[in-house]
């Protein structure tokens, strides 16, 4: 079934692309999650870079299977995905309404990377602030460094008491 | 093969080795990190192991699948992975030891990832764009679990006499076993030569420093042992590695191109 017109250029690419969210967390789209790198159109074929967020993250195979499907929904006969890897992805890449639905949905947004997030051993001194995406107390207790997702850490909020999950700084 | 008879090795054959080093330290270790799945003390810690050992797994595909390429002979990093006998892997021996007691899993995660540390920031910057690139991003999921191990070597250490025992139990058994990261052959001088590897005695200075900050933390002493015979980096490893091959390697083995 084609939906739309067939894109022509390589920012009606990007814009079909938004229609892609992250498999995990479905706020954002893989545009705003900074993993798709580029587009190209040569022909019938669109060739789509994008780059691991995580090298383990299980979501990438499933990223690359709808992003093939958004563009043949849109009419594109041929397309190929390619994996690049440098520079390495950084959450710096989000952009502020990003990172906005990312609190709006409960999620605490990363910070800027660089600070705490390239400390090696801060043997439990004073914990990073991350605000709480519930109440924005800044008063919350790190409870992980691991969470549910390669990407996420596991916090308390001290004021609200109410544990929230923080997309990682990396 | 790796060669010890002075002939210089051509760069393409030293990068295949050298790659294949890298992907197997983490596919070994992330193997026996994720034997604590189902296992870990505490909820969090369970989470945390198998996200640890997932990143080391997803390294271990790309840096795998680089060495296939590289190697052009249509082998990626399922083939590498599974079609392998023991003596065709290249990690060190510290990391294909069984997962022990928590205790022991914490100490060799810390003295694996205070070591890759050094190596992948120097790699990151390397005159090849693709190794560069996956070593810059496994440079960024090295950090995560070096503070995290480090931070249970501390809390082990210095924390009752029972988990300060384990912990220094689990350090003067694995001490031994650190003598193969600084191994070096002409697989390294080849790269080295070509602005591809780092030497890894330029590390060194700045992983004994962390090394010596964070046991000194933990109360935890130095061992006064002999270092184990090296071998792993050219093959030749301990009977731990072929046990856990074949749990590894049987699924993929027994039902050859399954897919689900």
């Amino acid at each position: 079934m084609t939906r739309g017109t067939v894109p022509a250029t390589p920012a009606e690419v990007i814009e079909i692309l938004h229609e892609v969210k992250d498999p995990e967390v479905p706020v954002i789209d893989v545009v705003e999650l900074g993993v798709v790198r580029g587009a190209t159109i040569e022909g019938d074929r669109v060739t789509v870079d994008i780059t691991p967020t995580y090298s383990g993250c299980p979501a990438m195979r499933l990223i690359e299977t709808e992003i093939e499907a958004a563009l043949q929904r849109h009419g594109v006969a041929e397309v190929t995905v390619r994996t690049v890897f440098n520079p390495p992805w950084t959450t710096d890449w989000m952009s502020a309404e990003a990172r906005e639905k990312l609190r709006a949905y409960g999620i605490a947004p990363p910070g800027p990377t660089g600070g705490a997030s390239q400390e090696l051993v801060p043997l439990m001194g004073p914990a990073r602030s991350v605000a709480c995406p519930y109440c924005g107390s800044k008063q919350t207790r790190l409870e992980s460094e691991f969470g549910s997702t390669a990407c996420k850490s596991i916090h308390v909020c001290l004021s609200c008491h109410q544990p929230f999950e923080h997309f990682k700084s990396i | 093969m790796s060669r010890t008879d002075g002939r210089t090795m051509r760069r393409p054959e030293a990068l295949v080795e050298y790659l294949l080093r890298l992907g197997d330290d983490r596919l070994v270790l992330g193997h026996r990190t994720s034997e604590w799945c189902g296992h870990g003390p505490i909820l969090e810690e369970d989470i945390a192991l198998t996200n640890v050992a997932l990143d080391l797994v997803g390294e271990a595909q790309l840096f795998l699948n680089l060495a296939g390429q590289t190697e052009g002979e249509g082998r990626d990093a399922d083939a590498l992975a599974y079609w392998r006998d023991e003596t065709g892997f290249r990690n060190v021996q510290l990391v294909e030891l069984p997962p022990g007691d928590f205790a022991f899993t914490v100490v060799r995660q810390f003295l694996f990832s205070a070591w890759a540390h050094g190596q992948l920031e120097a790699l990151a910057s390397v005159g090849h764009d693709e190794l560069a690139g996956i070593a810059a991003k496994a440079a960024k999921e090295n950090r995560y679990h070096l503070r995290h191990a480090g931070e249970w070597v501390v809390r082990l250490g210095d924390g009752t006499d029972e988990s300060h025992r384990r912990a220094q139990s689990a350090l003067d058994e694995l001490w031994p076993w650190t003598v193969e990261l600084w191994y070096q052959d002409d697989v390294d001088r080849t790269l080295q030569a070509e602005g591809l590897a780092p030497d890894p005695e330029t590390l060194r200075p700045a992983y004994d420093a962390l090394v010596k900050d964070v046991l000194s933390r933990a109360t935890l002493t130095v061992p006064d042992v002999p270092m184990r015979m090296v071998g792993g980096r050219r093959g030749r490893h301990s009977e731990f590695l072929g046990h856990m091959l074949a749990e590894m390697q049987i699924v993929a083995r027994s039902h050859p191109g399954a897919s689900w």
